[in-house]
């Protein structure tokens, strides 16, 4: 067990969690209320890295963060070290790359409130800010979980762009699913087994959140 | 400082509207019409969640929208209630917090009682804490309405309020809305498709036809006169037919086919050989028992062949057609008097139209060629 790897692993995947909760709850009501024609565009850019394979994903990140790039040179001005090969580097990509497993479930959720609800708020006197935190929030609950549940356990697996973007430098950038790989590589099939036999579990556990909060949703029905 | 609720609003698009209304405290006000007429938008413009391109909004003295001034007050400034048409009831609050929702206005510590007292004036004691997935549609109806009224509102706002639940509660919520609306002195507006309804509940309704209001007043007022055949239609007032105007030495009659019809307000002052489109409520066509003539007399006698007879339960709906005109007339007798008349399609019936009952609305001027013509035999 690669204790070094599993603390990256939990670290960012937390932190992707965390930081995507916020974003995707802005984006995915945003883009649930959108009613522009032009509404296409923003879910197809959302919705991309589920289709773009890992390494052209990582490939084009890597580019964008090397000091020669505006978004690389930018980012050193303002922090005084680069993105590649470092933790920030793989946050930042894992952000991107979980963007759509963050949004979805929390637009779906916010297009699935009745209609005239948040009208309805207004008219009883809750302000914009009321009416999300009163109203909306708790109804869409099962959507963040969902979001936050398929953040988790996508970063966690997280492989390709990973390592495109950070390498596999210890207690750095070398994630759980990597170093499985390093093992595996090494013929170290016993820690790999049990490595992959973590990432399985915790895989399934949220999928069983996921499915679960849906059941749930479905009978409790609509008022 | 006037109570009252005026609304003005005008637009071209998206939705067409140029409707025209007040509403005064404790009068109930019925916008009825049929679906796209514009009755929801002008409600959700009277609620702020929708703002028309032009006119104004105003309520107790508050000016709510104004275009030309620009002011466009949040519905959470305005002050009203509305009960939307599938109630938007909070699914995760129970029937207590729902109202408690609505509350915000009354210092916290006092909030729950106060919900309690609306759940009791709505007669849901008991069920403060069922959610709205464990409440009948009825239940429902009175929950979204005790949510409306704990606002406080300045103008409470019904959409179709009835339409989800079945004939029974319909009817049960309609008498208990009767009676909670003496005890309110606020401009209440009902939007419904239902003339019925409108008819039962309204102290004054606002024909909408395309977002354009057509024609306002008390029920029985509109009914008995609407104001052109386009309201008459809208109304299911059928009984519309054209006429001439004929001047003979007892007055102004009206040409209809072979008979010159008597008609008591309408035609003083029209010209000679004008067209006239007139209305008869069903309420003023008199069927003469066969072989004697009673009530009515010899008012406005005229022949007619039934042309269908509908039996739905006590009453008989009638077709009648006429050797003139293409036109139907309807009414409704009951099926025992149509019994004992013999009729049947095919019958030939005599049916008095009375006088005071027959509505002028348009008039044409006449042409030359109808001047000249030779008037009918009386």
């Amino acid at each position: 067990m690669d204790g070094a790897a599993f603390g990256v692993s939990l670290k960012l995947a937390i932190m992707t969690s965390l930081l995507l909760l916020p974003l995707g709850l802005w984006l995915g009501r945003h883009l649930a209320q959108m009613r522009s024609r032009w509404r296409a565009l923003p879910e197809a850019l959302v919705a991309l890295p589920l289709v773009m394979p890992p390494t052209v994903l990582g490939f084009y990140l890597m580019l964008s963060f090397s000091r020669e790039a505006p978004f690389g040179a930018a980012w050193q001005s303002l922090t005084g070290g680069s993105l590649n090969f470092t933790f920030s580097g793989i946050l930042l990509a894992s952000l991107v790359v979980n963007l759509p497993f963050a949004v979805q479930p929390i637009q779906r959720a916010f297009e699935a409130l009745p209609a005239h609800l948040r009208e309805a708020a207004w008219c009883s006197g809750l302000s914009t800010w009321q009416t999300l935190w009163r109203i909306e929030l708790p109804l869409v609950r099962p959507g963040l979980i969902s979001a936050f549940a398929l953040t988790f356990a996508h970063t966690l697996g997280e492989f390709g762009v990973i390592l495109m973007v950070g390498g596999a430098i210890d207690g750095e950038t070398r994630t759980l699913a990597i170093s499985i790989y390093d093992h595996v590589q090494a013929f170290d099939e016993t820690a790999a087994s049990t490595m992959s036999a973590m990432l399985l579990a915790v895989s399934f556990v949220t999928i069983g959140i996921v499915y679960g909060l849906a059941g749930r949703h479905r009978w409790q029905g609509r008022g | 400082m006037s109570a009252s609720l005026e609304v003005s609003l005008h637009q071209d698009l998206p939705i067409p509207l140029a409707a025209e209304f007040q509403c005064a405290p404790g009068e109930l006000l019925a916008l009825v019409g049929p679906s796209g007429s514009g009755k929801t938008t002008l409600l959700r413009s009277i609620a702020g969640l929708y703002f028309p391109a032009q006119g104004s909004v105003r309520c107790a003295g508050e000016v709510w929208y104004d275009s030309a001034s620009g002011i466009r007050l949040t519905p959470q400034r305005r002050r009203v209630g509305l009960v939307f048409q599938d109630y938007a009831l909070f699914p995760h609050l129970n029937a207590l917090g729902n109202i408690a929702t609505a509350l915000g206005h009354v210092p916290k510590s006092e909030r729950r009682e106060r919900a309690r007292t609306w759940l009791a004036r709505v007669r849901l004691e008991g069920l403060e804490h069922r959610y709205p997935r464990q409440l009948s549609g009825g239940q429902r109806q009175r929950v979204a309405l005790a949510r409306a009224l704990a606002r406080d509102p300045r103008v409470l706002l019904l959409d179709e309020p009835f339409s989800a639940v079945d004939q029974v509660t319909r009817r049960r919520l309609q008498m208990e809305l009767a009676v909670l609306r003496e005890r309110l002195n606020i401009p209440i507006v009902l939007v419904t498709h239902d003339l019925d309804e409108a008819s039962a509940l309204a102290d004054r309704i606002c024909v909408l036809h395309a977002g354009r209001s057509l024609q306002q007043g008390a029920p029985h007022d509109v009914f008995r006169h609407p104001a052109s055949p386009d309201v008459a239609r809208l109304l299911d007032r059928t009984n519309v037919f054209t006429g001439r105007v004929v001047h003979g030495p007892e007055g102004p009659r009206l040409a209809w086919g072979d008979w010159l019809l008597e008609v008591h307000h309408g035609l003083e002052g029209v010209a000679e050989g004008s067209e006239v489109t007139w209305y008869l409520p069903e309420s003023d066509i008199v069927l003469q028992r066969s072989g004697s003539t009673s009530r009515g007399l010899r008012e406005n006698l005229v022949e007619a062949r039934v042309e269908q007879q509908i039996v739905l339960g006590g009453f008989s709906t009638l077709t009648l057609s006429f050797a003139h005109e293409t036109q139907t007339m309807r009414f409704d007798i009951t099926t025992h008097a149509a019994r004992r008349n013999g009729l049947e399609p095919g019958s030939q019936v005599r049916i008095s139209l009375l006088a005071a009952g027959i509505h002028i609305m348009d008039v044409s001027p006449p042409s030359s060629s109808a001047v000249n013509e030779e008037p009918p035999c009386p």
